[in-house]
């Protein structure tokens, strides 16, 4: 079915960034047109005034850029500067759903890659009403109407009317049921357009979600259980109560929240409650007991994730054997700015401003809160501080609407660092067994996987099929189907095991089998998902296989993918860009991986010093191919950015647990890659004309194990466990 | 009270001397350019001056700014944008950019003291400043262009 066709919007009010932005159906705007003048929306996405026009972008901004790509995509059909228009975000509201998961939720990569066809076509079917308006009003064929720059004219007469001023009559007429996209020569595509958000983040006046600011505002510290799981038994408010600037001290379910005029009285006075918890059935978690059953767990079967041939009897047979495993840790995202959400909460309407990755899911939170209806909940998706999949669990946005419940006026909750890093929705440990079989001729014939992990997608079932079913589907019934998904993804979880069940080496015997564990640690999506520890495990074997081999691990790769892979392709670049196999400076050594995902194929080639114990990574030549490029600017941040996230996890980072508690606690103890540590990055894009893919993670799964690839080729040790720390 | 100037206009506020200077400016006096990061002096977006010299908000006490001048994020350019500002746009650094006030006030202080500061001064003087979308490449390239436009 055609987005321009549905019959999908509602009429609705909004606000974005501080502005009544209204949402119109084409059946709407035309009567509200016939009784004299409301604003031609062709799509929810649009809405052309003699204001200017205005994009409702679908898909939240959190950094990657997707505010300007979508609205490139509008502007290429529309025939308009992208910069020509305003973008605002979009308002919770299904019209608005992500066509990758029928949820109005953005992760997974999927952001072009889904709304490509959708964004072009609301743009053409705009383009093609506003012509027909033209035409009508002057009495020339459409066919010599030219659309150009926010304008229609007529050459033959010299007539010109701006969109906005056939607005009105434009949206009186039927959308066109196919209108013509172009075929190519693209004017906006394709070009390194600067991002239409830039200006606002150099110059403070940017609202995030921690700077809303609500008359009559109070804010809140929470403090909650340093067990995940825990709930308070008893608590004493009396002496944060005789704090000055607190307003009350009340419990939610996630623990216990101090209101207050501000942050910092909040804070303080958070510190002088005095709570009993109870600590629950995680108040035993420990990292290396839970390493420990990992192992013991390996040697079970778990669920078979792909069995090609036979590929116990091919390692059994093989005269060469290789065996090795890989350890990636829990992980915290770390978004610069920390958990925040602001409610307004009244018997009739509740309103949230938060940065979230799901305003879909942020409704659906307010619905089982506070009992209202659809319309009566609005979602405000404010600028955000970073996402990385955090945001895509609103922990946060519950908080806030159990506060403003409470306090009966506007309430936001701002988490400490100390929070974020200790109430994560943690990046699962995984534990890698792997057994690759060669021939006598250095060919491998056997290749066996389990993967020991946690289901991300057991914990997030739930939340996400309330937010799928239709708003008025009772919470019970949304429950129980939660409970279904939740049971069938805690058996073969997707997100478990991505990368590791479509490797694309040609091996005859591959085994790929999923070892299901789940000791209670809150798991969720970290930029990349599973492919963040698949590709470790999967490239640093490849690498211990071509070593095994004697071959050079970028031919011996080479060697495995299909002559005209995209995979091979891109692996080609980046090895010719990086200069393999070709002289380097003294004391530097380099490492090579490849990894597809999010339908996307990247490749990188690293280059580290090793000093002692100490790591230094100098360049990283990354290359990707991710179909058509719509803008290679932020393509090339993307790929950037996905470089230093993947190096922190390389050399620094892990969320460890003792006692039941993360021993982490703030950037110190959790570091992230500093600038006097970022290497030289180059960037190249594969030139393409499929249909774009993914961009926003497909960096990140190469870059741990090619330096993990390029330390061993420094020292001649395989360093199997994340992050990597060679010994003193 | 305590009294100290704010992007060159004179303010007084009425909260406790050991209130730190970045709830301040944040929540008392609205200026929400300044970020709150970590609260412990370890990720530099809430960098601001005092009197010149690039400050961690989130560890200053208000008190010790009385009577000293508070430059942030709000008031680096003086009517039109700091030469590193239109350097940030001009190498589209940010991504999320909650992290890029702090960057850009570390930035104008380094560029204040050293005009012409070497990639090794550059690196020093934001290794203090966390970027969690990795828009480091390009800070660095945008400090160098407008260490060239300052001259």
């Amino acid at each position: 079915m055609s987005v321009t066709r549905r019959e999908f919007l509602k009429v609705g009010a909004a606000v974005g960034g501080g502005l009544l932005i209204e949402v119109w159906s084409p059946r709407r705007a035309r009567a509200d047109a016939g009784k004299g003048g409301g604003p031609f929306a062709p799509s929810a996405f649009l809405r052309i005034t003699t204001e200017g026009v205005t994009f409702v972008c679908p898909q939240v901004e959190m950094g990657q850029g997707i505010q300007t790509g979508l609205a490139m995509l509008v502007a290429e059909e529309l025939e308009i500067a992208p910069e020509a228009m305003k973008v605002v975000a979009a308002p919770a509201d299904r019209a608005y759903d992500n066509p990758a998961f029928n949820l109005q939720l953005t992760g997974g990569s999927t952001s072009v890659k889904a709304q490509y066809e959708p964004m072009r076509q609301a743009g053409a079917t705009a383009r093609e009403m506003l012509r027909g308006a033209a035409s009508r009003r002057w009495s020339v064929p459409v066919a010599d109407c030219v659309a150009s720059a926010g304008a229609v004219t007529h050459a033959a007469t010299g007539k010109r009317a701006t969109y906005g001023e056939l607005a009105d009559e434009a949206a009186r007429s039927e959308p066109p049921r196919k209108p013509q996209l172009r075929s190519g020569n693209f004017r906006v595509i394709g070009k390194p357009v600067p991002r239409l958000d830039a200006r606002p983040k150099v110059d403070g006046t940017g609202v995030f979600g921690i700077d809303v600011r609500l008359p009559d505002m109070l804010v809140a510290a929470v403090v909650r259980c340093p067990v995940p799981g825990g709930t308070a038994l008893e608590f004493d408010a009396a002496p944060a109560k005789g704090m000055p600037g607190v307003a009350d001290v009340v419990r939610i379910p996630s623990g216990i929240a101090v209101l207050a005029r501000d942050t910092w009285s909040a804070r303080e006075a958070a510190g002088k409650l005095r709570v009993t918890w109870s600590e629950g059935p995680n108040a035993a978690l420990d990292s290396g007991a839970i390493l420990a059953t990992y192992r013991a767990a390996a040697a079970g079967d778990g669920t078979s994730i792909r069995n090609d041939g036979d590929a116990a009897k091919a390692f059994a047979g093989a005269p060469r054997k290789v065996e090795a495993s890989y350890f990636a840790p829990f992980l915290a995202h770390a978004t610069m700015e920390p958990q925040n959400a602001t409610a307004h909460v009244t018997p009739s309407r509740c309103e949230v401003w938060a940065p979230t990755q799901g305003p879909g899911v942020a409704k659906e939170i307010a619905r089982q809160i506070t009992g209202l209806g659809s319309d009566q909940i609005v979602i405000h998706t404010t600028m955000m501080g970073g996402g990385f999949g955090r945001r895509l669990v609103q922990d946060y946005v519950a908080e806030a609407i159990w506060c403003a419940k409470a306090a009966g006026r506007p309430v936001k909750v701002v988490w400490s660092r100390e929070d974020d890093f200790q109430h994560d929705i943690y990046r699962p440990a995984a534990l890698h067994v792997l057994k690759g079989g060669l021939s006598a001729d250095g060919s491998p014939v056997a290749w066996s996987h389990r993967i020991v992990t946690q289901s991300i997608m057991k914990q997030a079932a739930p939340e996400f099929v309330a937010a799928t079913l239709p708003f008025w589907v009772p919470t019970a019934v949304k429950r129980g189907a939660g409970s279904v998904a939740a049971w069938f993804m805690g058996r073969a979880d997707e997100s478990a095991v991505e990368g590791a069940d479509a490797i694309p080496y040609v091996v005859p015997s591959v085994s790929v089998r999923f070892v299901a564990q789940d000791p209670g640690v809150p798991v969720g999506s970290w930029r990349s998902v599973g492919h963040s520890h698949t590709a470790f495990a999967v490239e640093s074997f490849v690498d211990e296989l071509a070593h095994a081999a004697g071959k050079d691990p970028y031919l011996f790769r080479k060697g495995l993918l299909a002559p005209a892979s995209r995979n091979r392709a891109v692996l080609d670049l980046v090895a010719a860009r990086a200069g393999w196999g070709g002289p380097l400076p003294p004391g530097r050594f380099r490492g090579i991986a490849q990894h597809a995902s999010f339908d996307s194929f990247a490749a990188a080639v690293v280059e580290v010093e090793v000093k002692g114990s100490a790591i230094a990574v100098r360049r990283v030549v990354i290359a990707l191919d991710c179909g058509l490029v719509v803008n290679p600017n932020l393509v090339a941040a993307q790929l950037e950015g996905s470089v230093v996230f993947g190096l922190g996890a390389a050399l620094k980072q892990e969320i460890t647990w003792n006692k039941g508690r993360v021993e982490q606690s703030n950037f110190n103890d959790f570091e992230l890659l500093r600038i006097d540590e970022c290497p030289v990055i180059e960037t190249h894009l594969v030139s393409s004309s499929a249909p774009p893919t993914g961009v926003g993670e497909p960096g990140v799964p190469p870059v741990a194990p090619a330096v993990a690839n390029a330390v061993f080729g420094a020292t001649g040790k395989r360093l199997r466990s994340l992050p990597l720390r060679l010994g003193g | 009270m305590i009294a100290f100037t704010l992007n060159g206009k004179p303010v007084q506020v009425d909260v406790s001397p050991k209130t730190p200077l970045l709830w301040v400016l944040r929540d008392t006096l609205g200026a929400t350019g300044t970020k709150f990061g970590c609260g412990a002096g370890l990720c530099g977006a809430c960098t601001v001056h005092v009197g010149g010299e690039a400050t961690r908000s989130c560890l200053t006490d208000v008190g010790t700014v009385e009577g000293k001048s508070v430059t942030t994020i709000e008031g680096l350019g003086t009517g039109k944008l700091h030469v590193l500002q239109e350097a940030w746009l001009a190498e589209d650094v940010s991504q999320c950019g909650y992290c890029q006030p702090g960057q850009i006030m570390s930035a104008a202080a380094l560029l204040a003291a050293k005009p012409h500061p070497s990639d090794a001064e550059i690196d020093d003087a934001l290794s203090g400043n966390l970027c969690r979308c990795g828009t480091y490449p390009r800070i660095r390239a945008a400090v160098r262009r407008a260490a060239g436009v300052v001259r």
